[in-house]
């Protein structure tokens, strides 16, 4: 099938950047979207023009790294699937395909569709663990956790920090992201002396690098590529509203 | 030269407490006056730095992902292994470190794999402290399952996402350590040199990788977790920007790299489905404790599978290795599948493919039961091939997975340049010349957490904070050397872009240095390798320019190495006139297809010494002694 692309195209995070048009030809059903940018970049190298730079590591849908907004949405059109798990089965012939970065003041484009999203790692760094030295613990079985947490721990923990949900937010908001990673340690007993600090620190270190609010629009749940949902959010605010009381009676 | 591994002496329980009774220690105040670089940041790599931050050390952490987060570690599917024997089957120490010397064809060290053994029980306490969601039963203890290799359940898992779970666990006690200011981490830099001054590892030259910026950063030792060279195949279930890098320019700054042709071709990946392909994908090995693998056992029988009755199927490893079955290790379920289709039998596009079938265990279990275990997998399998594997056989075929060779180091996990070491799959030390199904975790949680820390200390307690700095003149002409290479590429102009290459490359290996190898066909790769590196160099077309971030310059350094390191692995495979694990020379097996080790001559580790790229690399010898199991014949019949 043949394609139209419009991409994304930005020198550098200082540089302005514009929608440049491509055409994507000969493309097979069964190709993935990166590897139809593959061939794109291929035909670009060969007419000696700069190929178009692109964030993507494991084309597996774990790591997390690749990071487009096609047609608007966050990864794509399908459900639950990054873009790197993405394929031309579900585009047709002679469609017009847009590429963006992500888009979040938090997130500056570094060039063309690859942004920074170092505030992340930051608001983990602020008290997404649990602090335990290396060596010295108890036995993996002296904690008994019902099924049922541990499930939902998963559930929360299977977050791969690609940043969909903050693209996809009109504010912005990283609270998906975090409360993700707080949710996945509240369902622990492991970790509990420091659950307070580790949300206070947490949703501050958000607001400081600039994430916005979350006001319920629930984009993030249908961005996200690994089904994490927005009943987390709520934990997250019972926990925030939670450490917040008793830091105050303290 | 004969190299030694410095295995310490006395029983095999006790040599690892021995070491530590004997390894120096660093002083706390001192502790923070030594800087220590480490490279890579998945499972060995991030265990390591967060562990050397917490003890006081200054660490400085390089990887080439947006971040720490994102190591190819993350895609490690089925589980870890650890001779907890919470199930009461029969488990222990002493199994765990024979099925793994056994499952590496008796090709790796007995001191190092019995104290691999040995910490796969504080990795589980480890984990789980960090809060690691492993599975766990309805009273709230810990899951096992089975897994290749071994006759019972010592694996444990966090869905099908295991590898994601532990990487998230070292990631969040490096993230600590990040917040509170022990590490400080490079995010998208690669490291293009290793700067050796008098004999010792003393800094490595990077490239930021989005300013373009070549920088130095001097230490007192270099710890590099730089993950294996799958990529040298071009396809395989790597990650794309895994790469070769950093070990083969340790390599070329003097640090011996022990058995190269040692790689691991995984049996249950997603067949290739055109020329487009990138990069092929893995479907856990847990699937084959659920999954029987078939193919008709009529050549060229192009019927559905649904329409082949079960008179006419052939379950070719249930039927050559009844006691093991499906869960034959991985070398030899590999190579089945490669024969089978060889003989015309493999199904889907090309023929190259072989079912792995769920039929009769949902009928025993119920469809719910397989979802529940394997829900995720069977969904990644039908977004890449758009087909439904609860209702027809998933088609499988091996794929480039994992490398056992690296880098040579001893039971410190010190290389041959002093104040360099390695972890991980970066090295060579573990699995011998096959590894087990979930050992590659335990491996580089072991090294990171638990040996390097002790380890490490002994070598910086023997010498001086701070010798040597990045004002050296050693690091001034490495970096002019880098910066050299770098306009070099972006000059040639050719007419071949990197991929190009980088296929033609993997092509060669495939064929020649893959799934089975002989003599001949090492021969055609030794011939063909050097010239398409003589092209490369002349015909090669990299874009832009080396100040801003350059994707194309990034591929072809990396392609460049493996240019020179895929005639290593030929040279390696070439000289081992023996099969053994991964490594299957045609000329050398028994009458029934199996592997055909020679004891008396190749029982050793072969480490290579670099002579120039374009001579012929020196090999010397570690000869390997087994003083606690005896060297069997490896039969899962």
């Amino acid at each position: 099938m043949n394609l139209t692309l419009y991409v994304w195209r930005q020198q550098s995070s200082e540089l302005q950047g514009r929608m440049e048009k491509y055409y994507a030809q000969g493309i097979s059903p069964d190709m993935s979207f990166l590897e139809m940018l593959d061939m794109v970049n291929e035909d670009l190298i060969k007419n000696n023009a700069e190929p178009i730079a692109f964030d993507h590591d494991c084309r597996e849908g774990i790591c997390g790294t690749c990071s487009q907004v096609i047609n608007g949405v966050p990864h794509g059109p399908e459900e639950r699937t990054t873009v790197c798990q993405l394929h031309m089965r579900h585009f047709h012939d002679g469609d017009t395909v847009y590429i963006e970065p992500w888009r979040a003041k938090a997130f500056p484009v570094i060039k063309d569709l690859i942004v920074d999203r170092s505030a992340l790692d930051s608001i983990i760094q602020a008290g997404g663990f649990i602090s335990v030295h290396t060596g010295g613990v108890s036995d993996a079985n002296s904690f008994l956790i019902p099924r049922s947490d541990a499930e939902t721990a998963m559930d929360a923990a299977e977050c791969i920090g690609c940043g969909a949900c903050i693209a996809a937010c009109p504010n912005g908001s990283a609270m998906l992201f975090t409360a993700a990673k707080v949710t996945h340690l509240a369902m622990l007993p492991q970790g509990r002396p420091e659950a307070k600090r580790r949300v206070c620190m947490m949703t501050e270190e958000m607001l400081t690098k600039g994430f916005g609010n979350c006001t319920n629009h629930y984009e993030c749940q249908a961005a996200c590529p690994k089904g994490i949902k927005v009943s987390f959010i709520a934990k997250l605010n019972r926990e925030f509203i939670k450490a917040a009381q008793l830091i105050k009676e303290e | 030269m004969i190299l030694d591994g410095k295995c310490p002496s006395g029983p095999l329980a006790e040599k690892w407490d021995r070491q530590r009774q004997d390894l120096k220690l660093v002083n706390p105040a001192n502790k923070r006056k030594f800087k220590i670089i480490v490279v890579g940041t998945g499972l060995a790599g991030a265990s390591a730095a967060a562990s050397l931050g917490e003890l006081g050390y200054m660490v400085e952490a390089f990887c080439y992902q947006d971040s720490p987060r994102r190591g190819h570690s993350i895609a490690a599917q089925g589980g870890i292994n650890a001779a907890k024997n919470y199930p009461n089957d029969g488990d222990s120490i002493f199994r765990l470190f024979y099925d793994t010397i056994k499952g590496g064809d008796f090709r790796s060290r007995e001191a190092n794999v019995y104290r691999l053994a040995t910490l796969s029980n504080n990795i589980i306490d480890q984990a789980v402290a960090q809060g690691v969601p492993f599975a766990r039963d309805y009273a709230g203890y810990l899951e096992n399952r089975s897994f290749g290799g071994a006759q019972v359940s010592r694996t444990f898992f966090a869905r099908g996402q295991t590898g994601q779970q532990l990487l998230l666990g070292a990631y969040s006690a490096l993230s600590r350590q990040i917040g509170a200011g022990t590490v400080q981490i490079h995010p998208r830099t690669e490291m293009l040199d290793l700067v050796v001054v008098d004999g010792a590892a003393r800094g490595i030259i990077v490239r930021d990788l989005v300013t373009g910026k070549i920088f130095s950063s001097a230490a007192d030792a270099v710890c590099l977790c730089t993950g294996g060279y799958a990529n040298v195949f071009y396809l395989s279930t790597n990650a794309m920007g895994s790469n070769v890098t950093a070990a083969y320019r340790a390599y070329k700054k003097g640090a011996f790299f022990a058995n190269p042709c040692y790689t691991q071709i995984h049996p249950t990946c997603i067949p290739v489905s055109g020329e487009h392909q990138s990069k092929l994908t893995l479907m856990s090995e847990s699937l084959r404790n659920d999954g029987r693998v078939w193919v008709p056992a009529q050549k060229g029988d192009k019927r559905p599978p649904h329409d082949i009755p079960e008179n006419e199927r052939d379950y070719f490893l249930e039927r050559k290795y009844p006691s093991f079955g499906n869960l034959a290790p991985r070398d030899i379920a590999s190579r089945s599948a490669k024969e089978v289709c060889d003989e015309g039998r493999g199904v889907g596009p090309g023929s190259r493919g072989v079912y792995l079938d769920f039929a009769d265990s949902i009928q025993r279990l119920g469809q719910n039961a397989i979802q529940q275990r394997y829900g995720n997998l069977f969904e990644m399998y039908e977004k890449i091939t758009a087909e439904n594997a609860y209702e027809q056989p998933m088609r499988i075929y091996p794929a480039p997975h994992y490398t056992m060779g690296g880098l040579w180091v001893d039971y410190n996990l010190e290389s041959t340049v002093s104040g360099l070491f390695v972890l991980g799959e970066a090295n060579f030390s573990d699995h011998g010349a096959n590894r087990l199904g979930a050992s590659a975790l335990m491996q580089g949680l072991a090294d990171g957490y638990f040996i390097i820390p002790a380890t490490i200390s002994d070598y910086l307690a023997r010498r001086e904070p701070g010798k040597v700095t990045a004002d050296h003149p050693a690091f001034k002409d490495s970096i002019a050397e880098i910066e050299k290479m770098t306009n070099k590429f972006l000059s040639i102009n050719g007419k071949k872009s990197v991929t190009e290459f980088h296929h033609e490359l993997g092509r060669i290996m495939w064929d020649n240095v893959g799934m089975s190898r002989s003599q001949d066909g090492l021969g055609t790769a030794l011939q063909k390798i050097p010239a398409l590196r003589a092209e490369f160099w002349e015909n090669v077309r990299v874009t832009g320019t080396g100040k801003t971030l350059n994707q194309e310059l990034e591929k072809a350094g990396r392609v460049a190495d493996f240019l020179e390191f895929g005639e290593l692995m030929a040279h390696d495979a070439l000289h081992r006139n023996e099969s053994c694990g991964g490594h299957f020379r045609e000329e050398y097996q028994t009458p029934d297809g199996e592997a055909l080790r020679d004891d008396e001559r190749f029982n050793y580790v072969a480490a290579w010494e670099f002579t120039g790229s374009d001579n012929k690399p020196e090999m010397h010898k570690e000869p390997l002694t087994f003083e606690n199991v005896e060297l069997s014949v490896r039969s899962y019949k």
